[in-house]
């Protein structure tokens, strides 16, 4: 896969700011693109939109910290993005497949967590060259 | 040499609707969820087996499967004929009836076999075909 450098960037923006009330519009002028290119762009080269990516990032993030810590679901949803409780129990439901708190309930915790890791014959055989915990 | 295995896959049709069956009706905790993409690197695993894990392998379009391989899975999936075990229970006729309560389906009540075992044969929400199994004492 050939990455064209402002659309890496773009991706590093969210990565580094997914908590942050980002729009399309903050994230083309950090990266000098149109938002209509940025995005027609962006989901050539990951096949998902940037708010795609973006909303992916958040329930990621959320995700580990249900796992990680005790901190509140409310907490939870702030630290990570959504400025409301009921969009991201929603998306979290739909992306996650259960609730926030049941989640949080059947998630496996470890006190010290291991690396996350794909197999390396699921990489190969999904074309994922590279994945957002690895 | 190789001395255990650490990650077995199960078919299923939807992860989410998987995810929800697998931890709400048979108690299985989740161990790794990571999501790139359309990809989502999902497994489950017994609390009392902490080394070995269940990958739910969604069957969708992907880079790794055509229209024609999600068909054929998809038949073999919703025909019985890709699921695994049998899963062990001390009880499984107690076993049996807790999942039966929560809305598993099965197939066959616990019965008792000449070979020593007791067995069941459930469904889950995919159609795998299962057998939960109990060692009679010798």
């Amino acid at each position: 896969m050939t990455f064209y450098k402002p659309i890496q960037q773009a991706r590093r923006v969210l990565d580094q700011q997914y908590h942050t009330p980002l729009t399309i519009e903050d994230l083309s002028r950090e990266v000098a693109l149109s938002p209509y290119y940025l995005i027609r762009v962006f989901k050539r080269t990951y096949k998902q939109t940037p708010h795609q990516y973006l909303v992916q990032r958040r329930i990621a993030k959320a995700k580990e910290l249900l796992r990680t810590t005790d901190l509140p679901i409310t907490e939870i949803c702030l630290a990570v993005g959504f400025e409301s409780l009921g969009s991201f129990s929603a998306l979290f439901r739909k992306l996650a497949g259960i609730s926030p708190s049941a989640y949080r309930s059947c998630v496996q915790t470890h006190p010290d967590p291991k690396p996350a890791y794909i197999p390396l014959c699921v990489c190969v055989s999904h074309g994922i060259e590279d994945h957002l915990d690895r | 040499m190789i001395n255990r295995l650490s990650v077995a896959t199960i078919w299923v049709k939807d992860q989410n609707e998987a995810l929800r069956f697998y931890t709400e009706k048979m108690g299985f905790e989740i161990r790794a969820d990571f999501t790139n993409g359309d990809f989502r690197w999902l497994t489950i695993g017994l609390k009392e087996q902490p080394d070995l894990e269940f990958q739910l392998a969604g069957i969708k379009l992907s880079h790794a499967l055509n229209q024609e391989d999600v068909n054929h899975l998809t038949h073999l999936v919703e025909a019985g004929q890709l699921g695994i075990g049998p899963w062990k229970t001390d009880d499984c006729q107690k076993t049996y009836e807790t999942l039966k309560a929560k809305g598993v389906e099965f197939i066959q009540p616990p019965t008792d076999r000449p070979y020593g075992i007791i067995e069941a044969i459930f469904k889950d929400n995919s159609g795998n075909i299962m057998v939960l199994s109990q060692d009679k004492p010798r």
